[in-house]
């Protein structure tokens, strides 16, 4: 059973790191499996984290999660930038495989996959991704200069996309389904205060106009059902997140909406040695420090878990 | 670093890429792109891989605007295959390299 590890980890970004980092100075050896284009998580798509307890002048989302990844790598943790293709969760040794084939055997697995961003499921906004469509402001906001664009959601990450936006282009709509926004405070008081940023209240999206790329969105107003044309070049959706549990689906429990259920006041699934951090747990907080948090939490379970089986075997 | 995917630019683009005579992968990117960041090294090993099948080159949209508007580049990475001087096929978006292989497969 030499080649059995203690734990693996799967997924990386504030929890998936976090986690690394304490298996590592518990001298677990994890092998982190980062994910082949997600490696870094979310926050790889963001500019300044203004929230992060610990850095007063904020910090770039891409290098927080390169100063986590080598904090991780410094204790001796195994990083891999790869995904996993298929897990066997049940048994007392787990086998987690990568994109080659090649199958790695834990005791423990901690799951930090996270979530991937929500579409609104029109054909056109498919069809015109690319072209108008996106899903990454910081990306792709530089070409929009001067155009007139759309950010739909009213979440945080969409005040935060659409406020970013205004440094390229001429006017930017914010499209929202409600008349109020979810973002904090903080950030409700910068999107008012934007004279390029104007709210457009009580409005769905029904589709997306244009031949080759994006003309102007469709919009239903959700109170009268009165519809009209918006004219716009662009269009970035921040509309929300799923849970990427695809692959432990039918293996640790789900709630109704994808998330892995943990045990009260631990990251413990359903599954014996099989932890669970991040957003693929989270449903209300969803910050980068929280998940940082459930990562440590998770590998201190882990770790537990670990020396009770031990003991076990002894006696 | 990027030893397999040298630079193109404004000016050296015709002659790189649209008068190859070997399939040419041009990688349309930015410095803050994450995602941009995160697809390099796979390019880069595929073009180790492949070498004698396409060359994969790099452009800066940031600093080289007029290839990047005349092919309609608005989200980045964008991944266009020239063949002959056309753009033979289109990948936008960051993807694992098993999906990149797949894309290509045609050219490899």
């Amino acid at each position: 059973m030499d080649d059995v590890r203690d734990v693996i980890i799967i997924g990386s970004g504030p929890a998936g790191y976090t986690a690394a980092v304490y298996a590592a100075r518990a001298q677990l050896r994890p092998l982190v499996f980062e994910g082949s284009v997600t490696a870094g998580g979310a926050l790889m798509n963001t500019t300044e984290v203004e929230n992060f307890p610990g850095f007063p002048d904020g910090i770039l989302g891409p290098d927080l999660m390169d100063n986590l990844r080598k904090q991780a790598e410094r204790f001796g943790a195994e990083l891999v930038a790869d995904d996993v293709t298929e897990v066997e969760l049940s048994g007392q040794v787990k086998s987690v495989t990568d994109s080659a084939g090649t199958v790695h055997r834990a005791r423990a697995v901690i799951l930090a996959m996270g979530s991937a961003y929500r579409e609104l499921g029109l054909d056109n906004e498919k069809r015109l991704s690319g072209h108008g469509v996106s899903w990454c402001a910081t990306c792709d906001g530089f070409f929009f200069r001067d155009q007139d664009i759309a950010v739909v959601g009213g979440g945080d990450s969409a005040v935060e996309e659409a406020t970013f936006l205004t440094r390229f282009a001429r006017r930017v709509y914010l499209v929202h389904r409600r008349d109020a926004l979810r973002a904090s405070k903080i950030m409700q008081e910068r999107a008012f205060g934007d004279p390029k940023l104007e709210l457009v209240w009580n409005s769905e999206v029904l589709d997306v106009l244009g031949e080759s790329s994006v003309e102007g969105l469709r919009l239903r107003d959700t109170r009268t059902g009165a519809e009209r044309t918006l004219p716009v070049t662009g269009l970035f959706l921040a509309i929300g997140h799923d849970p990427r549990s695809e692959l432990v689906r039918g293996q640790v429990d789900l709630d109704p909406a994808g998330y892995v259920t943990v045990l009260e006041r631990s990251q413990r699934t359903s599954l014996p040695g099989v932890f669970a951090c991040g957003d693929l747990v989270d449903h209300t907080y969803r910050q980068a420090v929280t998940a940082a948090g459930t990562g440590c939490a998770a590998a201190l379970d882990a770790e537990h878990y670990l020396a009770d089986i031990e003991q076990a075997a002894r006696a | 670093m990027a030893a397999h995917t040298p630079a193109v630019t404004d000016t050296t683009f015709d002659e790189e890429v649209l008068r190859a005579d070997r399939p040419v992968i041009v990688d349309f990117w930015a410095e803050w792109c994450g995602p941009c960041r995160q697809v390099a090294p796979i390019l880069e090993e595929i073009a180790e891989q492949h070498a004698e099948k396409v060359r994969v080159v790099k452009l800066n949209v940031d600093e080289n605007p007029q290839v990047a508007a005349r092919y309609r580049i608005t989200s980045i990475p964008t991944m266009n295959v020239f063949v002959g001087g056309e753009v033979a096929k289109t990948i936008i978006g960051a993807k694992p390299k098993a999906l990149l292989l797949r894309d290509l497969a045609d050219f490899l």
